[in-house]
């Protein structure tokens, strides 16, 4: 048996029907994660960057290839793999609380004074405990995001898994969200998926940047060590040589060999 | 013309039963007159409690309904002063039917609070109060049936295609239309009635429940799905609370058409009930009564309609 990787993705191709015949939207796409790394998925928009969480995340099948997860065929969404979506989809007639609550219960055994302080541990960790009992229309953007990466580890999932998270805040709360995830990982050490098309983003959160070619037929076109050590601090990191020059690699990749679609066609 | 002036202090009456303790609070002189209750809330108005603020704006809300009401009456007794008018003027409608309007509850005794109604010659409201019973019983059957089939075709893609033509022609059926085939199956009044209810009810409730479960976005279905709900608590945890506001709007819808259809089949069934009121009222030349009956059903309508979007209300800020 093939020594395989914590989470293995082999052979991975997503083909849509359509109506002008079926749309390949990720063609043979072969991925190893480690336990504990932190994995950001860039590529521009479309290239299905979104379809592969998908399939880790099970939600999507694969038309072809296997998701390993320790050893085990990933083929139905579950708890395991908790998403963190970029609309955040929190639940709008739940309270904070509840909303966090709903997920702990369906993955936690234990009493129920157990769960609820792991429920308010959760939400200490994005310091959110302030607003236990507001319903997510009375939170900003950041804060919904917040909840919903609380709600998300506290399914103590065996991989994390990130839609753009950040993706529809402003540049300074996505900041602090990002200091919080780094935080949080710090801590917990989370094997993570992340998704996103910010470099600086991608290059100060993640172990590894996995940059995707442009679809159709999207592929990996290129992977990515980031050696910085942590803890990481973004103002110190963007002074650092490594930092600057794996942020032009993944520029060069995005904005040079992967511009635009045509290129794609051609090459 | 005494009988304007009657007819005008007669709704005159409401609006200062209405805004009460509002026009006493605010100034000293009880206004007279609808008119006078306009001018008399703007100024003290900034000063006083929130409750005296609250009724203020209540009485703003109702004042233009009064005074198009009035403005009815008014040209409605104007038009048909004549003694040969063959639609009685207001005046006529409260001198000749005095004894419907003032004993709605004849023939009622009530024993502490526990009410028992004698039989034969009875007062409006307990023919209210029976169609009311009866829309109870089929609009109840209406929501839970009609909720069951709407979130079965909303979730189902086959059970819609397979059943959605199908609720599409029979919803456009007009109530009384089914009359006949419920009688010959039920064979008596009071099954017939309800199952008339129940199918005039059920097909709004079907249709927006399904809308809505339709609507719910695929983030929700997608949480459900990484939490692994099963169909149980994704059905009581997300689909349910996504889906109550369109269920009430059909629940609304519903209500509305039941309390339509309730009287239609009464008119013809007869025996018991509001629509039996009028009914009878038209057959003993009575058209005063008739008038009063419709004035009655248009309010206990309105008030259905407004209990129904309440509790619509509440589970949505709860649930």
């Amino acid at each position: 048996m093939k020594n395989r990787s914590y989470l293995a993705l082999e052979g991975i191709s997503v083909t849509f029907p359509t109506r002008n015949g079926p749309f390949t939207a990720l063609d043979q796409i072969d991925l190893s994660i480690e336990k504990g790394e932190f994995v950001a998925l860039i590529g521009h928009s479309g290239c299905g960057k979104s379809t592969l969480l998908n399939v880790i995340a099970g939600l999507t099948k694969a038309s072809r290839g296997v998701v390993f997860l320790d050893g085990e065929v990933i083929d139905r969404p579950g708890p395991d793999r908790a998403v963190i979506f970029q609309d955040h989809s929190l639940l709008p007639w739940l309270t904070v609380e509840e909303n966090v609550r709903l997920a702990v219960d369906q993955t936690m055994k234990g009493s129920r004074a157990e769960r609820r302080d792991w429920v308010r541990h959760n939400l200490e960790l994005v310091h959110m405990t302030h607003a236990l009992g507001k319903r997510p229309a009375e939170l900003s953007g950041g804060m919904k995001q917040r909840v919903g990466i609380a709600r998300a580890i506290a399914m103590s999932p065996r991989v994390l898994l990130m839609d753009e998270p950040f993706g529809a805040l402003d540049a300074l709360t996505r900041a602090s969200l990002q200091d919080a995830v780094m935080d949080i990982q710090a801590k917990t050490n989370n094997t993570v998926v992340m998704i996103t098309h910010d470099v600086d983003e991608a290059v100060l959160l993640a172990d590894r940047v996995v940059m995707m070619t442009n679809g159709p037929a999207a592929t990996i076109g290129e992977d990515l060590r980031v050696g910085l050590p942590r803890p990481r601090n973004r103002i110190e990191v963007a002074e650092s040589r490594d930092y600057i020059q794996a942020r032009a690699e993944v520029l060069h990749f995005l904005h040079q060999r992967f511009s635009n679609p045509a290129d794609q066609a051609a090459a | 013309m005494l009988s304007t002036a009657n007819a005008v202090a007669t709704f005159s009456h409401t609006p200062e039963t209405a805004d009460d303790g509002e026009s006493e609070a605010v100034v000293a002189p009880p206004s007279p007159a609808p008119a006078a209750a306009a001018p008399s809330k703007e100024l003290p108005v900034r000063r006083l409690p929130r409750i005296v603020e609250a009724a203020g704006e209540a009485a703003a809300t109702i004042f233009p309904t009064l005074v198009v009401i009035a403005a009815l009456l008014a040209v409605w007794q104007f038009a048909c002063a004549a003694p040969t008018s063959a639609l009685p003027s207001p005046s006529r409608i409260w001198t000749e039917s005095h004894d419907v309007i003032m004993h709605p509850l004849k023939g009622v005794t009530f024993h502490g609070i526990v009410p028992s109604v004698e039989d034969g010659d009875v007062g409006i409201a307990v023919h209210i109060v029976t169609s009311l019973r009866r829309v109870a019983i089929g609009f109840g059957l209406a929501a839970l049936c009609g909720i069951g089939l709407g979130v079965l075709i909303g979730q189902s893609r086959l059970a819609y295609r397979a059943l959605d033509p199908l609720f599409q022609v029979l919803r456009t059926v007009p109530p009384l239309a089914w009359l006949p085939i419920s009688l010959a199956v039920f064979q008596q009044a009071q099954p017939s009635t309800i199952f008339l209810i129940f199918i005039t009810a059920i097909w709004p409730v079907i249709l927006n429940t399904a809308a809505g479960v339709q609507a719910i976005p695929p983030t929700y279905r997608n949480v459900g799905k990484v939490l692994a709900l099963n169909p149980y608590q994704y059905f009581v945890k997300i689909m349910l609370p996504a889906t109550v506001p369109h269920m009430f709007t059909g629940l609304r819808i519903g209500v509305g058409m039941s309390w339509l259809a309730i009287v239609a089949a009464e008119m013809v069934q007869g025996g018991t009930g509001i629509g039996f009121f009028i009914w009878d009222s038209y057959n003993s030349s009575l058209l005063t009564d008739t008038i009063v009956a419709l004035v009655w059903i248009g309010l206990v309508g309105f008030s259905l309609d407004r209990i129904v979007g309440w509790i619509g209300r509440r589970i949505a800020h709860q649930s």
